[in-house]
Formats: C-alpha cells, structure tokens, sequence
C-alpha cells in the first residue's frame, strides 16, 4: 500500500510533445501494419484522376489549364476518406475515451492526430503527383507546386481533423464530413488552385505571392481557432 | 479517496443524477448496483474525468472536479464494457502507446511486469484485433493499472465475457484492487460481483439509495437488500 | 404558455406599417432611374434583405461564442433562431439579386465575389442544420452548432476575401468608390439615398420582431420537450 502511494507522490505527466509524439507513433505504425487507410485514399484519389480524364476529355490543350484544379480536387476528396478513417479508429474500440483519460492537454491529441493526419494527407500527393506527370507526361516536380502543396494540406487537415471529430460523435457520422469540411475550406482551394497554376505556368514569384499569403493566414488562422474549440468537440 | 455531494448531471433538459451523494474510503471495493439506465455509467464518466458535472462537488483522489481534472487523470485507471484498445496494434505496442500518454517510468521494465500479470506474455507481438473478447478486456485492465493509479473505475468490465472468461477477470480484478488501491466498480449482475466488492451501494432514480458493507450483511442476502432498496427509492 | 409581451405585439404592428411605408417610398417617392428604370426598384429591397442576413450572421457568431464561454441553452436557441433567419434573408437577397441582375447583367447568374461567397454561406447554414440534425444529446447538439458556427464566421470574410483577389468584381458597390468594371451602378438622387436608410431601418425592425418571435418558438420548443420528459 505504501509503495502504491510513494509512486503516487511522484506521478509524472508526460510532457506536450511527448504525447503528441506517442499519439503521431501510434497513429503511424497501425497505418504502417494494416494500410487500410493509405490504400483507400490511394485507390480513391486514382480513380478521382481517372474520372476527370474521361469527364473532361484531358486534351494537351485542357490539361494545361485544368492540372492543378483535378489536382486539388483529388486531394480534397481523396483527403476527406483518411480524415474520417483516421477518427473512426479512435472512436471504434472507444479509444478517444482511452486518450482523453491520459493526464495530457487536449491540444496534444488535436496537433498529434492533425500532425497523422498531415502525413497520410502528405503520402498520397507524393505518390498521385508522380503518376498523374507520367501519365499525362507533364512535369510536376516544381519547388513553388510543393510549397502550395504543404501550405493548402496543413489548412485542410488542421480544419478537417477538427470537424472530423465532431462528424464520428453524429448519428450521420462519415457522410457529414465534406459537407461540413468543403465549404469552409474553399479558400484553401481557390488559393491552392491559383498558385499551383501560377507556378506551373512559370509566372513571376510577385504574381503568385498574394495566393501564397492567403494559405499562410488561413493555415495560422484555423490552426488557432482549432486549438481553441477543440476542447469543446471531445469534452461532455 | 472519492468524494461527491450532492452532485447533479443534466443532459439538456433531462435530469440524470438528482443530488446524489457518494464517499468511498482509501482501500474500499465499492460495487455500485442499479437497473439499466439509472445512471451508473454516466456517475462513472464524471468519476473518469470524462463528463463534467452539472452541479455539486466531486472530489477524487484529492483533487476538485472538473477544475483538477489533469491531476486526478495520472491517477485514475478506468476499464469500461469496451477496451479502448486499437486493434491494429499489438498487445506490447498499446501498452507503450497509453504508457507514454501518462509518462511511466521505466515503461519496459513495467510493460513486461503487467503481461505478466495479465497472462499475455506469450501474445505479447500480436495484434489485439485478434485476440478474443476475454483476452482484449484483460490487456485493458493493463493498460489501466499501467501509470499504477490509486483509484480504479470499472464500467460492467464483464460485458460480453463467457463463464470462464469471467472468472478468469474475477482473478484479475481482485489482484489489481488489493495492493491498497480504491475501485468504483458498476454492475447489473449481482452474481458476479457478490464475492469480489467490500461495499454495496444502490444506485436508482438518480441517487444512492442505499448502502451497506458486506461484513454487515448476512450470506446470500444481496438480493434481498438490492431489491429492497429499488423498492424503497420508488 | 405565456402570452407575447406587450413590446413584441408593438413590434408586430410597426414593422407591417413601416413595411407599407416602405413599399410606398420605393414606388412613390423615389425617382425611377435613367437607364433601368423600374428594374432599379428592387435594389432598395435587395440591400435591405442582404443587411437582415448580415445581422443574423453576425447575431449567430456572437451567439455560439457566448454559448461555449456560458454553456447555457438559451444562446442556442438564440444561434439557431439567427441562422435560420440569415439563411432566409441571404436565399431572397439572392433570388432579388437575380431577377434584377438579369436584364442588367444580361444573366441570372455570374461567379461574382459576393454571389459566390453568399452562396458559399447558404451551404455553411445547411451543414449546419444537418449537422444539429444527427445530435441527439442537446448538450452536445449546442456544442457541436456553436464550434461549427465559429468556424463557419471566421472562413466566410476569408473567402470572399479570396474571391475577390482572383476576380474582378461586375457587382455595383453602393458605399464607397464605384471600380470602374461595376456594371449597373447608378448615382443616387438624395430621395433614392434616404429610400434606402429607409428600407435599411424597416427591415432591421423586421429582422428584431422575427429574431424575437423565433427565440419565443426555440423556448416553446423547448418547454414541450420538458413536459414530455416529465410524463415518464
């Protein structure tokens, strides 16, 4: 008895990195084990790019000023599947209970599932961008297009982790995500859009600075606003 | 260890609990009894930290609820009718997952410690969506006695589990209750939890409406007092 | 059930008398305009109409705000009566906008900042209610509304911030300098220019006698499903 108390003198609680750390490692090795959700997402945003080709008849001529729209497109729907994915895991076996009871900040389970998140999100542009040059024999590897491409997926995923997690505690559950998600991140997607093809049409820095700044503030701002509502989406 | 005066929980406009008062002694096995509905899981969700309160004082290990809530969390070990356990993961890996959630010392050193308190030292590298509902509720009791917490809440831990499976958990929980540790343990099967709590208490229509210690109470008459205290609080 | 106070009953009557007074200048007393003529007429209701849904958006933010700081029902049922009436009132600024914009622009419709974003807005509300629509728990049901309402507040002036870098604007600016690619801007004769304070005040007295009726109905609501918890 004594020994249980003395331990309970010294309780540590785990730092904020820490846990945001486990939650990132966790997150990452059951992806790595079942590739349940990267399949999915992958397959998906595929099939995405075939349905533009054959929608809109991807000619040299339309392709030009088309890319970056099927582009973003395949990341915004392709995106929506792994967000909810990713919190219908927590919400299955009652894991987010499992999370809240740790000694941790709540900010710590949003950033740590955001940052998962992220990387999925991530993995599959790295793997649809190098396919869709090949098979449209278009060049992609643009230093300004993967700037865009971190910029607008740190805004998607910071907005959609949080309304991901409000989507799996509804009744409606995953066919409420990109309702809730789209319309609320249509600024990432005109700004991404726009500056993905001002880099792919090689304009000047200055022209393509405006749409850059956009995703800067919009990132700064819903990462804040995130963090601060967070609270109220996981605690009764 | 634990204690809550008269405590209201509100969900909307429905009353769940209605002033409900509640002290459980450092070292007590507290059985909370009551018919489906009543109330417990939710009066266990304010104990976890994972509901606030309404109204009324809620005490656990020391510390005020909701206000405190982060210093009760690294003491409490909670175990409910689900595992919270991820299923793509293994047996070893979940417990240094929530072990580095509550920052444990040592956590190797403890991880092998508590496979084989839970007996699933062989199992140890496989996943726990394969394993079966017994052995997923007895990883769990791991996972919750893991930071080594002095208050423990069960949530009907029995759900779900076949005759052996349960008597197997009855093991368990005895072992990890000893030690000096509290528990909050709900349940509706009076059967099962008749040799393994210290205190019965009943609780019905959003209150305990009765209580009794079990050296107080003759053998074989839990029955007799659970459903003299449903009827009384009608 | 109580009955409406004395102050709401006052309301009801002066926002229909101020409505018909309203009419009556819009038809009367404002000069028809040069080159639009009767088609102009609508603009003093369409503006009217689009600064009602202004208020309800603004209302609703302030609401769910207020709701997560104080966690009282009442300003959840303030936030939905103020979205519900915002969805409206953006639905007919629209539709008016329409009907004026199609012998003006020569269309019905065109991907213009203000069009877009209120149409962006429209589709925020219905989340919005579809989302309150899969909560049982009114607890969380409020939580859930308020958090999505913030979020909706902060993303709707970014994105009509973004439209307007990508786009030049064809929509007529009333206050403030007129861009030279607006089309169907007018100037203002002074009896125009107090015609539209006028519509401005009528409907904002519209808007407090339909925000005030809605909240009564939300605590209606609320008080039914009160006594239907009590029969068990």
């Amino acid at each position: 008895m004594n020994n249980i108390q003395e331990i309970a003198e010294h309780k540590p609680t785990p730092g904020f990195f820490s846990a945001v750390g486990a939650i990132i490692w966790k997150d990452l090795s059951a992806e790595l084990r079942s590739r349940e959700l990267l399949s999915a997402m992958l397959v998906f945003a595929l099939l995405v790019v075939l349905i533009f080709n054959f929608a809109l008849e991807l000619d040299a001529g339309t392709r030009r000023v088309a890319t970056p729209g099927i582009l973003w497109a395949t990341f915004a729907f392709a995106g929506t599947l792994g967000l909810n994915r990713s919190m219908a895991v927590e919400k299955d076996r009652g894991c987010l209970d499992g999370l809240l009871l740790a000694p941790v900040d709540r900010s710590a389970i949003y950033f740590g599932k955001t940052i998962s998140n992220l990387a999925f999100m991530l993995i599959v542009e790295a793997v649809v961008l190098p396919i869709y040059s090949v098979l449209y024999n278009t060049n992609l590897f643009n230093p300004g297009l993967i700037v865009v491409i971190l910029l607008g997926s740190v805004g998607y995923v910071a907005v959609g982790t949080l309304l991901s997690s409000m989507a799996v505690q509804t009744r409606t559950r995953d066919v409420l995500l990109p309702i809730l998600l789209f319309p609320v991140v249509i600024p990432i997607l005109i700004a991404a859009v726009k500056a993905s093809s001002g880099f792919l049409q090689g304009l000047a820095l200055t022209d393509v600075m405006p749409y850059i700044n956009l995703l800067i503030v919009y990132d700064v701002i819903f990462i804040a606003a995130a963090y601060m509502v967070f609270d109220f989406v996981v605690e009764e | 260890m634990i204690t809550v005066k008269k405590l209201v929980k509100r969900f909307g406009l429905k009353t769940v609990l209605r002033g409900l008062d509640f002290e459980v002694q450092e070292g007590e096995f507290v059985a909370l009894l009551g018919p489906n509905g009543a109330g417990k899981t939710t009066f266990l969700r304010i104990l976890a930290t994972l509901s606030r309160p309404s109204f009324g004082e809620v005490r656990v290990a020391g510390h005020r609820l909701p206000a405190e809530a982060a210093a009760v969390r690294s003491n409490l070990g909670v175990v409910s009718h689900l595992p919270l356990l991820y299923g793509d993961l293994t047996a070893e890996e979940n417990l240094q997952f929530y072990g580095r959630m509550y920052g444990v010392f040592e956590l190797r050193k403890r991880i092998d410690e508590i496979l084989e308190l839970v007996g699933l030292t062989s199992r140890r590298r496989d996943l726990v969506r394969t394993f079966s509902r017994g052995m997923q509720q007895r990883l769990a009791i791991g996972r919750a006695i893991l930071p080594n917490p002095e208050v423990l809440l069960f949530d009907e831990p029995h759900t779900g589990l076949d005759q052996d499976a349960c008597d197997m958990l009855d093991g368990l929980l005895r072992e990890v209750a000893g030690k000096g540790r509290t528990v909050v343990m709900t349940s509706h099967d009076l059967a099962r939890v008749e040799d393994l709590a210290s205190r019965f208490d009943v609780l019905s229509r959003g209150i305990i409406s009765a209580s009794s210690k079990r050296n107080e109470m003759g053998k074989n008459n839990l029955l007799d007092f659970y459903r003299k205290a449903l009827a009384a609080a009608v | 059930m109580k009955p409406q106070p004395v102050a709401l009953k006052v309301l009801n009557v002066v926002s229909v008398l101020l409505f018909l007074a309203a009419l009556g200048m819009v038809f009367l007393y404002a000069p028809l305009e040069e080159t639009m003529n009767y088609v102009q007429k609508i603009f003093y209701f369409h503006v009217a109409n689009a600064w009602v849904g202004m208020l309800g958006f603004i209302a609703a933010a302030v609401a769910g705000v207020v709701y997560l700081v104080k966690h009282d029902q009442k300003w959840d049922i303030i936030e939905l009566a103020a979205v519900e009436i915002s969805l409206i009132f953006f639905i007919t600024t629209i539709i008016t906008g329409s009907i004026w914009a199609r012998p003006v622009w020569n269309t019905w419709w065109t991907w213009d900042t203000r069009l877009t974003t209120a149409t962006i807005l429209e589709m925020i509300y219905i989340a919005y209610l579809l989302l309150r629509q899969g909560i049982e728990d009114p607890d969380r049901r409020a939580r859930f509304g308020a958090v999505y309402t913030i979020i909706g507040a902060i993303s709707v002036p970014i994105t009509f911030l973004s439209i307007r870098i990508v786009s030049r604007t064809i929509h007529p600016v009333v206050i403030g300098a007129t861009n030279g690619t607006a089309t169907g801007s007018f100037n203002m004769a002074p009896q125009m220019l107090f015609t539209m304070f006028f519509a401005l005040f009528t409907f904002s007295a519209i808007f407090v006698t339909l925000f005030w009726h809605r909240i009564r109905l939300g605590q209606l609501a609320q008080q039914v499903e009160q006594l239907k918890l009590e029969e068990f």
